[in-house]
């Protein structure tokens, strides 16, 4: 409680000596300061900057995290980051790629391109979507600030109980880690909601469900996936948390309570989670590739398929992260079975990528390369998955090296290039600037080298018996060359992301301006408006004819696409500060948890069921725009 | 959008999804009820595996009362029914017997809640507390689970109550006063999974 009072007086001091000071004007500069405009957005290609500048921001520390740990384990018994610390390490980098790198990467992308491919002019829902973005910021904040306020969490991203109650994980690490997550994942399951509802119900006149384009089917998988997985999170969250704070039995085996529910339950959201952060990259990877192959997508209807396939079957399998944990061979045999299965919607993908770009005119720009390279090592990832879904071998392999380089291999080979190539692919049609082509070639390179050279080694080191999740290894067992080799190719990955800061950096200063059609190839109707979009997206509703809707105007010899209504007064949503203010009022109540200041926390829910209220009684009918002369009508 | 809202000129039958925004939220309502049944799925499935767990703890067939339970199923099961009847007199723009009803229907679920309430007192007084036991635990989460959404139904009934009174039955208020409605009836299914799998279940072993 007193860290508490002495952080809020800091803040306002510095509030005060930022503004020059409180005076009458105070409120009114804030009211028109860009600060407050981005704080206070609901226009969804804001929000989708918003998303992209701090899922990057998570990126770089997630990476920071790795590193460490690599430079720890470059030698045998070397003292860098021991004990504690390298199991903070592991934990913090699991949890922060997942859920604070590569979610918002994902709703990045989403946000910025979703609504442009149906022909909206928004989401279904503006608050809801503003709201979903800062409960994700502020839950990662919690969980960052375990850094400085007593330790950060240490019982491995899955934080298993046993070893995450109170009695063998002492101190607020994993109270960071449960309160955190929860208040960021209730964001996700915002945003899933919104953009189920924006694609159901927003379509243009025309876009049917079989002419969405595939990032578009994947973002509505995806989106249906996290509805469905994540209340499994928050029910198992809610238990720890009761478990660690107010002296529940759920996970106390003494009590009558059992560990294996954490881990059912973490998985029954943990598998389908993977799915979640693969599919809207499976998506990216079908819009880059027909693109710059110049060609329609192969076989779109079985790509839509398998989608959805992926989507069901991802809730049919997560028992294959328990298959040691003695739930009986039948058991094993079927989610064995099960999890195999998805080999073959994912195998139907790959065959028609490859087959989308056999006799293409194929442009090597840099999204094809990132969606080039991530073909193969997408299915080298795949194949040891194959590997693992093998309960008698999965006894050898778990727990090893060897499930550690498949799950970067396909979370990074598959995720991680996917959200390269959509950000390189879509960032002139969010700034309006192309990123630079040079730059980005190095980019690419440094990178997938350093990545195949860190983590292909890692399967042997699995094999050869090093279990992960342990700061050391002994010398003379065949294991100091291989760790040696994975160290230095983290050097590669570290440098290509350099190149991306520095191409970011340098594009902002004095990069080409772009044009709608940013690449000249553009198929679907994001690239046929402004670079980057008015705020109202489309002047006039577009009229979808058919699947590519932009490429079926262009072949039909039409300079832009046919519109659907008249020309008139456009409504828009007005921007709310509720949003934030309810996320800060979540994040207020979870630190007072965490230090176990009930009156703390008290006052951050009050704070949110305050918000609540002003919401509910809250009758804005937003503004209108005159597509005409955009300049007057506009909110600045 | 005010584009796509419904221009005939005659009254639409179905207020709640006359405009775009209030189908968007009644769509979006029903996914999130979804998500919600993933929830109690979880919680159903937590106290399904630990109800036996009651260590020195009295057991479930020692503990229900199926009479009291009954009671309060009847009073929950009648408060869907009157809810019901609130969104019909909604849709004939009737605002008073709207009111009227949902009074009722807030009354039934109060009177609910004061019957759990007392349960609990009860539970707690015999030894059953949410820190007896892993038994104890997980009924308390997943009953209490429910209670708790109980209660947040009853409060967000009164500020829609009191938004309906100052603005009338529009096509801004029928959206809210509707999803308001299907989180009701929401509650109520599973309160009668609660009665089968919790209290039904639990009285024969």
């Amino acid at each position: 409680m007193p860290t508490l009072i002495v952080l809020l007086v800091l803040a306002l001091f510095l509030a005060a000596i930022f503004t020059g000071g409180y005076n009458k004007q105070f409120f009114e500069r804030v009211r028109s300061s860009r600060t407050w405009d981005w704080l206070t957005t609901v226009d969804h290609k804001k929000i989708g900057i918003l998303y992209l500048m701090a899922g990057l921001f998570f990126f770089i520390i997630g990476g920071i995290e790795a590193t460490l740990m690599r430079l720890q384990l470059f030698a045998p018994g070397n003292e860098l980051f021991v004990g504690r610390t390298f199991n903070e390490l592991l934990t913090m980098h699991g949890t922060t790629m997942i859920f604070l790198a590569a979610m918002p990467l994902i709703f990045a992308i989403m946000n910025a391109v979703v609504p442009l491919q149906i022909g909206a002019r928004d989401v279904a829902f503006p608050f809801l979507n503003s709201l979903g973005f800062w409960l994700f910021f502020f839950g990662g904040l919690l969980l960052n600030l375990s850094w400085i306020f007593g330790g950060a969490p240490d019982a491995g991203w899955t934080s298993y109980t046993g070893l995450a109650l109170n009695e063998y994980s002492p101190g607020p690490g994993v109270d960071f880690y449960v309160l955190g997550l929860q208040i960021s994942g209730i964001g996700t399951l915002i945003g899933g909601l919104n953009f189920l509802v924006t694609i159901i119900n927003m379509r243009a006149p025309g876009m049917t469900f079989l002419r969405l384009p595939l990032f578009t089917w994947t973002a509505f998988v995806t989106s249906g996936l996290i509805l469905f997985a994540f209340p499994a999170l928050t029910v198992a969250l809610l238990m720890l948390m009761f478990d660690r704070l107010f002296g529940s039995n759920f996970f106390d085996y003494t009590m009558g309570g059992s560990t294996v529910i954490w881990e059912h339950l973490f998985w029954i959201f943990g598998h389908p989670e993977v799915y979640i952060v693969i599919l809207p990259a499976f998506g990216i990877m079908s819009d880059v590739i027909s693109t710059f192959s110049k060609k329609r997508l192969f076989g779109y209807n079985s790509m839509v398929f398998a989608t959805v396939l992926i989507g069901f079957l991802g809730f049919m399998v997560w028992v294959h992260h328990m298959f040691t944990v003695g739930l009986g061979p039948i058991t094993n045999s079927v989610f064995a079975v099960a999890t195999m299965a998805i080999a073959v919607p994912t195998g139907i993908k790959v065959f028609n990528w490859l087959f989308t770009m056999w006799g293409g005119e194929i442009q090597f720009k840099t999204p094809m390369l990132w969606a080039v390279g991530f073909i193969p090592t997408f299915v080298l990832g795949g194949m040891t998955g194959v590997m693992l879904a093998l309960p008698p071998a999965d006894y050898q392999y778990q727990d090893s090296y060897f499930v550690v380089a498949h799950f970067h291999y396909v979370l990074v080979g598959g995720t991680v290039f996917g959200l390269f190539a959509g950000i390189y692919y879509w960032w002139p049609k969010m700034f309006g600037q192309m990123l630079s082509e040079r730059l980005g070639k190095w980019h690419f390179w440094t990178f997938l080298i350093g990545f195949h050279l860190t983590f292909f080694p890692q399967h042997f080191l699995g094999l050869f018996g090093m279990p992960r999740r342990v700061f050391t290894y002994q010398t003379n067992v065949g294991l100091e060359r291989i760790n040696e080799i994975s160290t230095i190719g983290v050097a590669g990955m570290v440098i290509g992301t350099i190149f991306f800061l520095i191409n970011i950096v340098y594009t902002l200063r004095k990069g080409k301006k772009a044009e709608a059609d940013a690449w000249g190839l553009g198929r679907t109707l994001e690239w046929s408006i402004p670079s980057p979009p008015p705020e109202y997206n489309f002047a006039q509703t577009p009229l979808v004819r058919g699947f590519d809707a932009l490429w079926v105007e262009k072949e039909a010899g039409n300079k832009s696409m046919t519109p659907s209504e008249p020309l008139g007064s456009i409504h828009m949503p007005s921007p709310s500060y509720i949003p934030i203010l309810m996320s800060i009022g979540f994040f207020i109540a979870g630190f007072g948890f965490i230090v176990r200041g009930i009156p703390a926390a008290a006052i951050g829910l009050v704070v949110v069921f305050a918000a609540l209220f002003l919401r509910s009684f809250d009758y804005d009918h937003g503004y209108h725009v005159e597509p005409e002369d955009p300049e007057k009508g506009g909110k600045e | 959008m005010a584009n796509q809202t419904n221009s005939s000129t005659e009254m639409p039958n179905h207020l709640e999804t006359a405009t775009f925004d209030g189908k968007n939220k009644v769509l979006g309502f029903w996914l999130f009820l979804g998500a919600e049944t993933v929830l109690f799925a979880c919680l159903f499935g937590t106290y399904l595996a630990l109800r036996n767990q009651s260590l020195e703890g009295p057991t479930t067939q020692e503990l229900f009362d199926l009479k009291l339970v009954a009671l309060a199923t009847a009073l929950l099961l009648t408060s869907s029914l009157t809810s019901v009847l609130a969104m019909i007199k909604m849709n004939e723009r009737n605002l008073k017997g709207m009111v009227t009803w949902l009074v009722i229907t807030l009354v039934l679920g109060l009177a609910f809640l004061v019957l759990e309430i007392y349960e609990f007192l009860h539970y707690i007084h015999e030894g059953h507390t949410f820190m007896s036991s892993a038994f104890g635990s997980s009924f308390y989460a997943l009953v209490g689970t429910h209670g708790a959404h109980v209660t947040f139904g009853i409060i967000w009934i009164i500020t829609l109550i009191a938004q309906a009174i100052r603005r009338g039955i529009t096509t801004e208020t029928a959206p809210k006063l509707f999803v308001s409605s299907l989180y009701w009836h929401f509650i109520d299914v599973v309160w009668v999974f609660i009665f089968t799998l919790v209290y039904l279940l639990g009285k024969v072993g």
